[in-house]
């Protein structure tokens, strides 16, 4: 069963320096608060996990959080470059970044692979790029060709995500700690299913969740901690809470490109933001 | 940089793109679409000759329908207008990958005479790149799995090189039979749509060609923007301008973007 507690317990509770943490989303629904929370409880050489490492992770990268990322696009959407993720890369600033490195396609089989219980994914592509020869982590691959049992085909394996900790943001959780999301759900789903540990941040707390379409639920006894946290997913958004905040985006491009810069917005919006305990006082008269 | 009827202000390089791909699209199509040109062009097309155009993004918003031009793939008004929205392992696994996606569109950061892409690294090596670019997103199964493709990337010998310093996605690898040999279901790039003209592969060999140009531009230009020994076809087209009908539309669409100049 999910406990419902403060961002700063759940997050305190699940994630060690050196894990493996994935916080999804894809565009939509990332868990910007959670990011902000683990760059105050200053966790250190993690192995970040997220197709579209976006904004949230710049400054995980950038705050020095992390050793290793895998991902398979790093940019800024419709703006440009991720610059925290290649100061890191092009100048190993503040340390450096080992990457594994996959196609969208590939993320998700692997995703996929981790919330069924098996060891790799089966999908057709990779084929003559060059994303086919890269080593993982660890220097072994994680894609390799295969023969189709049944045909004989050349197909593509990949290997399956399972992440120490998922981290993911939804629209709603009832009291018992149900989870239920809904628009663009991404990879969400079965990056909690695959991971060992898993938070969900929430923009609500209701007494009772209403039936939607296509939306997707999270039952209780498939999460570790729910925390409230509105307005969390932000500047990314919750369809029917929030739009995407397009000029922040745009916005990050000057702040992320000059390492001062960053600092500051760093010792200004994340370590100096308006009583982030306030979240955990929210949470609590919930609970209460 | 500006060319042609662009010189005379009247439109900009990246409008006469936009409108060129957008003639690219024949209505009913189903479009997989990335951010930036591609969706521009895309939307414009929706707006003009092809209202019944099926734009998929890869967010998982199947048939999405936006009255302005999104920033990102994954914009709310793409998620509220479509006819489906499926999750991303969905998108590529039974939309994407078994064919049943007419055209994807691309960008390229390079881009080689067999039509390769890469946007992953600039330098020599992967460990240690001069310039670390985002990386693959949907590309290279958009590449390898569309019915075929449309590239749009500005022309220089900075993009258009004789060789990718990384294979990110499959156009025609090292040449025709490359794409069969390696299991890449659709047909390749069809066009590449540059600031100064048209590319399409050479029927025999996959060899990009310079089959058409902008009014004002000559083929010596486009030969000086490309890193390769460029062939240009026999029978050159001068592509049409964008009329004031595509102009004006394109304009409406970025006007009711939030947050652009137009809507403010």
């Amino acid at each position: 069963m999910a406990r419902i507690v403060s961002l700063a317990e759940a997050i305190a509770a699940t994630i060690h320096d050196g894990d493996s943490v994935a916080m999804e989303g894809f565009t939509h629904l990332i868990p910007f608060a959670a990011g902000h929370e683990l760059i105050r409880q200053q966790r250190r050489d993690l192995t970040l996990i997220r197709m579209t490492p976006d904004v949230i992770y710049d400054q995980l990268i950038g705050a020095g959080c992390a050793s290793r990322l895998i991902f398979s696009w790093g940019g800024n959407p419709g703006v440009g470059s991720l610059h925290r993720f290649r100061d890191a890369v092009e100048n190993a600033w503040p340390g450096p970044l080992q990457l594994e490195e996959h196609s969208h396609a590939g993320m998700a089989n692997r995703y996929v692979a981790g919330a069924s219980g098996l060891p790799f994914a089966v999908l057709r592509g990779y084929g003559g790029t060059g994303l086919e020869g890269l080593p993982g982590l660890d220097g072994q691959p994680t894609v390799r060709a295969i023969t189709c049992p049944f045909t004989g085909e050349r197909l593509t394996a990949v290997a399956a995500l399972t992440p120490d900790v998922a981290v993911i943001h939804a629209q709603q959780a009832d009291r018992a700690g149900n989870v239920q999301l809904w628009g663009i759900t991404g990879v969400q789903k079965e990056a909690v299913l695959g991971a060992r540990r898993s938070v969900v941040t929430v923009e609500e707390i209701v007494d009772e969740l209403a039936p939607r379409a296509q939306a997707i639920v999270l039952p209780s006894w498939t999460v570790d901690y729910v925390a409230h946290a509105p307005g969390g997913a932000h500047p990314s958004y919750a369809l029917g809470y929030s739009q995407r905040d397009n000029d922040y985006y745009v916005a990050w491009d000057a702040i992320s490109r000059d390492r001062e810069r960053f600092l500051n917005w760093l010792k200004t919006d994340v370590f100096g933001a308006p009583d982030p305990a306030g979240l955990a006082s929210a949470a609590a008269g919930e609970e209460g | 940089m500006s060319r042609a009827a662009a010189q005379a202000g009247e439109f900009t390089a990246d409008e006469m793109m936009t409108a060129c791909a957008a003639r690219a699209l024949r209505d009913g199509m189903t479009c997989f679409v990335g951010i930036g040109l591609p969706s521009a062009a895309a939307n414009l097309a929706r707006a003009t000759h092809a209202p019944d155009l099926v734009l998929i993004y890869e967010s998982g918003t199947i048939g999405a329908k936006p009255g302005w031009l999104p920033l990102s793939i994954g914009d709310g008004v793409l998620a509220e207008t479509a006819d489906a929205v499926v999750s991303v392992p969905e998108i590529f696994n039974y939309w994407l990958q078994p064919g049943r996606i007419d055209v994807g569109f691309l960008g390229a950061a390079q881009l080689d005479r067999f039509g390769n892409i890469n946007t992953t690294v600039i330098g020599s090596t992967y460990a240690n790149p001069k310039v670390r670019l985002p990386g693959a997103g949907g590309a290279p199964e958009i590449a390898a799995f569309c019915r075929e493709v449309i590239i749009i990337v500005r022309q220089s010998r900075r993009s258009f090189v004789e060789r990718v310093d990384f294979v990110t996605s499959v156009g025609y690898g090292t040449g025709r039979g490359d794409r069969e040999r390696l299991g890449l279901t659709g047909a390749g790039p069809r066009k590449i749509i540059t600031d100064l003209g048209v590319l399409e592969p050479d029927p025999a060999t996959g060899e990009l060609t310079l089959t058409g140009v902008y009014p004002g531009v000559t083929p010596e230009q486009a030969r000086a923007g490309t890193g390769w020994d460029l062939a240009v076809s026999g029978s050159l087209e001068v592509l049409a301008p964008p009329s004031a009908a595509e102009l004006s539309a394109l304009r409406a669409l970025q006007a009711m973007t939030p947050g652009s100049e137009g809507s403010r």
